[in-house]
């Protein structure tokens, strides 16, 4: 039988709370960085690229927690790692596709055989793979906020020529924008967020992040300005909602966070389709 | 001095060469038109003007500057595409990109800039569009939003590389009328890649013909002769004319051999 309360569980709530405000604090800026670089993750067709980097992201962690070292500097290293293989070798969207899908299998694989090798705690294990809240200590915290500032700086001044380029990349580059490496630099801050993505969604639950509150967004407008700040509004509404939810179960946090994603998006559309009725009639 | 000079320009990758000791200098107001079979370098010559290509030999300068200096006084139409639904982008915002997309930073919402991106767009008959995402334009009017931001920065000159292509041929007058339009209004030149003449043929100057790493340029009158072209060709090509029409028969059939020639 299935208890009701492992889902969902409410008592001595108000005891918990301070205990995941770190958690909190981390999910808020989880979704401020997938929020913004989502809307370039879609505009750019990388969301399958973004699955290919977390599975690599993962791997660092799991190897890094095998050999004694820091699972966040792993997890960043590998998704890096991964992030400059598609960048260099997947100038086109086709290589780019094969690329991925030739490195996911095997940074799963890699990841999964230092998870198995690893004599530690399954808890810890786990985590990598679905996420975790509670883990969220200070320095992993100040981690984030570093992560955080650094991606969104970069976004603010990369925002114009990248969407420039992604119109009309020959236009662009006649105006003298480097779009190689301007797709170059992107994708290695979209490795950056999924390395901060992985911490707390876990690696198989990065898109839920990083694609589905953009492409709600998407749905919904086409402003340069409205698009990022629904699509970070929608991020912060999964991972908050997802985390304050996950707090009274005994559940892992991302089955809230992608359930709350996805009726999200689900409810973009459904908006989508009524006006475009109304626009029929 | 020329706005634009090329010398004894080439370029070439291995064994083959596109073309070879170009020679051409334009004016300020001319409307230059580009033809030649597929793979004969048309793109590939508006894209060493911008200096995206290097020349394999002889040299090319722009507004009295090596080619690539002086490149936000030349407005680029590319061929047609659809741009990505995924693209959450308005056309008003499309079009400012011609005067800053390239800069680093946050936009200013400026009204200045605003109101000269609606001017653009109302000099290509398409300010109705500002508000659209550029995902839903059709052809016609997603290449009189390209028109309009190569406006933007007034260019003195407007390279085209084949912006006809994909569009029924209502659409294939208007968007060369509008082109023509505004080389009169800045009084710039217009390089204008195509594959057929026709649709702008009242507004050409002069043409630049491609073909078996060989050119000709010359008036319309002078270059889209039989002989010309079958000199280019290296086989027979008749050039027919009908109603200020012009024809080029046999020069399609003869583009399937060109690998072969050049191996």
């Amino acid at each position: 039988m299935i208890d009701i309360s492992d889902i969902f569980n409410f008592s001595n709530y108000d005891q918990l709370i301070p205990l995941v405000a770190n958690s909190l604090w981390a999910g808020a800026l989880l979704a401020l960085i997938g929020g913004l670089v989502g809307v370039f993750v879609m505009h750019r067709e990388l969301s399958f690229a973004v699955h290919g980097i977390s599975e690599l992201s993962f791997a660092g962690a799991a190897i890094f927690l095998l050999i004694g070292l820091d699972v966040v500097l792993g997890s960043v290293f590998g998704s890096l790692l991964a992030a400059a293989i598609i960048a260099f070798l997947g100038d086109k969207a086709r290589d780019r596709n094969s690329i991925v899908a030739v490195l996911m299998p095997f940074g799963l694989g890699i990841g999964i055989m230092a998870l198995s090798l690893y004599p530690g705690r399954a808890a810890n294990k786990f985590g990598l793979l679905t996420g975790q809240i509670v883990a969220v200590d200070d320095p992993k915290l100040t981690t984030m906020v570093i992560t955080a500032v650094i991606v969104v700086a970069a976004l603010v001044v990369l925002w114009r020529p990248l969407t420039f380029a992604s119109l009309d990349a020959e236009v662009a580059a006649a105006r003298g924008v480097n779009t190689r490496l301007l797709g170059i630099g992107f994708v290695m801050l979209l490795g950056l967020a999924v390395a901060a993505a992985v911490q707390i969604v876990g690696a198989l639950l990065v898109l839920a992040l990083l694609v589905t509150p953009a492409a709600a967004a998407l749905r919904l407008s086409s402003s340069q300005f409205w698009v990022p700040a629904l699509s970070v509004m929608f991020a912060l509404v999964s991972m908050l909602g997802g985390t304050l939810l996950a707090l009274g179960g005994t559940l892992p946090i991302s089955p809230y966070v992608t359930t709350i994603s996805f009726l999200i998006y689900l409810v973009a559309r459904l908006i989508q389709y009524s006006r475009a009725k109304v626009v029929r009639n | 001095m020329s706005l634009l000079e090329i010398s004894g320009a080439s370029l070439g990758f291995d064994e083959r060469v596109l073309w070879s000791d170009l020679n051409l200098s334009v004016e300020p107001g001319e409307f230059i038109a580009l033809i030649g079979a597929n793979g004969s370098g048309k793109s590939m010559l508006l894209k060493t003007i911008l200096g995206t290509q290097q020349l394999s030999g002889g040299s090319i300068s722009f507004a009295g500057k090596p080619a690539g200096t002086q490149n936000h006084l030349i407005g680029y139409v590319p061929q047609h595409r659809t741009a990505d639904a995924g693209l959450p982008l308005r056309v008003i915002d499309a079009v400012r990109f011609g005067l800053d997309g390239h800069k680093f930073g946050p936009t200013f919402a400026g009204r200045a800039a605003r109101e000269k991106s609606l001017q653009a767009l109302r000099r290509v008959d398409a300010e109705h569009l500002a508000n659209e995402p550029v995902g839903k334009l059709s052809g016609g009017e997603m290449q009189r939003v390209r028109v309009a931001q190569a406006i933007m920065s007034e260019p003195k000159l407007i390279l085209a590389d084949e912006p006809l292509s994909a569009l029924d041929l209502k659409h294939q007058q208007r968007v060369s009328e509008l082109i023509n339009e505004q080389r009169e209004r800045l009084g710039s030149a217009v390089i204008f890649v195509t594959h057929d003449l026709n649709p702008i043929i009242d507004y050409v100057d002069r043409v630049i013909y491609l073909a078996q790493g060989r050119h000709s340029i010359g008036t319309t009158d002078e270059v889209m002769q039989s002989e010309v072209l079958s000199n280019l060709y290296g086989t027979e090509i008749d050039v027919v004319r009908n109603q200020g029409r012009i024809v080029v028969l046999g020069a399609h059939d003869h583009e399937h051999h060109e690998d072969e020639e050049w191996t």
